[in-house]
């Protein structure tokens, strides 16, 4: 019966759960926080775009996010590179702040996925789903990429104010894996707790 | 339309990890389904609230007054800070970037401090006042959250790049590290709100009293 429920986090009213038809989400009557949203993805696209995720960020933290020159002198930073510059001196706990939310949390957030999906693909629950589970919920609000991105962004134009700039691979791959991150670890992850 | 029951009239208490609705009656500590710990309000969460803003507020001090990077160039070094790098956006008629930089770095922090302020003043004192509106509100702040990182990340960067020795180089500085302290605790601030106390009415509180009571 207690499935059936669905009771809105943000003011504790307590409602039936309702079939959502596409776009269409269910807010609250009283506090008008969304309830429900329509969920477009099966597993098997959620699995597909994860292993596509899983690829750009490969590419997002191997490749140089942007390249410049001054001079005839050349250099490049990946993201690696710049939680590296941020760690030197008094300052390096704030680089663990900054490797957490661009690279730690989304690479947790895809094996995770990886890892659930898969087993859920073929109807199955993986090991340790429960863990799995949480952390993705815990992982959530400290994965940033889409400000990385438009940190990245920022730069490109700070620096192209006193020298050459280039925009690297990594900044394209970045550019998508961000967007792909808020539509597969969103929310409706957990949907899964229902379906397997 | 009249209003729902609420999760507390019913015995039920939501699962904040999977969302399950969890029947209180057996008086379970943990969701049957995902096992995480299960709590009819947040706990202590005003009292949490605050702490966590007031750190952030009184990092947001040295984060504003202190270089986040200094730029040496052909020998001569200057440091700037998150204003006079929008500043220097907006002279060189960026405005654009001017703003987005002054937006996340300095708005946002701004923002979220007079929001919780606000949130928590009115719901210590129990007020009925625009509750739809301040649960909106909550939500705003919880959107706007972390787009205050964007400096830090601009800053590393920046500095990971300018690396030519005598030509010019980008190094961090002392105040980028209490921006990101800034941004770390208005988050937690945020996250341990409990938005559900905006609608608790005191008549409501009561006969939440006399539920754990009994």
């Amino acid at each position: 019966m207690a499935n059936q429920l669905i009771i809105c986090e943000h003011c504790d009213c307590v409602y039936e759960k309702v079939t959502l038809a596409k776009h269409q989400k269910a807010p609250c009557i009283r506090c008008a926080g969304v309830l429900q949203r329509y969920n477009g993805l099966t597993v098997q696209q959620r699995l597909a775009l994860t292993l596509t995720a899983a690829v750009l960020w490969t590419f997002a933290n191997f490749y140089p996010v942007m390249s410049i020159s001054l001079q005839g002198l050349k250099s490049s930073a990946t993201l690696w590179d710049s939680v590296v510059a941020l760690s030197l001196g008094p300052i390096t706990f704030i680089a663990l702040v900054a490797a957490i939310s661009i690279i730690i949390a989304p690479v947790f957030q895809l094996l995770l996925l990886m890892w659930v999906l898969s087993f859920a693909l073929a109807g199955k629950r993986s090991p340790a789903f429960r863990l799995c589970m949480r952390w993705l919920e815990a992982l959530r609000p400290w994965s940033m990429l889409e400000v990385c991105l438009l940190g990245a962004m920022v730069a490109v134009f700070k620096l192209a104010g006193m020298l050459d700039v280039i925009p690297g691979t990594g900044l394209f791959a970045l550019a998508v894996l961000s967007l792909l991150l808020i539509r597969i670890a969103g929310r409706d992850v957990r949907d899964l707790w229902d379906s397997v | 339309m009249s209003t729902p029951p609420t999760a507390s009239e019913l015995g039920l208490c939501l699962c904040h990890s999977c969302g399950l609705s969890c029947d209180l009656r057996d008086g379970p500590t943990e969701c049957e389904r995902c096992g995480a710990p299960l709590h009819r309000r947040k706990v202590s969460s005003l009292t949490r609230t605050w702490a966590y803003m007031l750190t952030a507020l009184a990092f947001y001090v040295p984060a504003n007054l202190l270089p986040v990077m200094n730029t040496t160039m052909l020998g001569s070094g200057a440091d700037s800070t998150i204003m006079s790098g929008v500043l220097e956006f907006w002279q060189h008629g960026a405005w654009d970037i001017a703003l987005i930089i002054f937006i996340a770095s300095i708005a946002v922090p701004g923002i979220k401090f007079v929001s919780l302020a606000l949130l928590l003043v009115t719901v210590q004192r129990n007020s009925l006042w625009a509750r739809k509106e301040r649960s909106k509100l909550f939500r705003f702040v919880e959107l706007i959250g972390y787009w205050s990182m964007l400096d830090v990340i601009v800053v590393a960067l920046v500095a990971a790049l300018v690396k030519f020795q005598a030509l010019g180089t980008i190094e961090p500085r002392l105040g980028i590290l209490f921006f990101g302290l800034v941004v770390v605790f208005t988050m937690l601030a945020a996250m341990s709100f409990d938005p559900r106390l905006i609608w608790e009415t005191p008549h409501n509180k009561e006969t939440a009293d006399d539920v754990t009571s009994h």
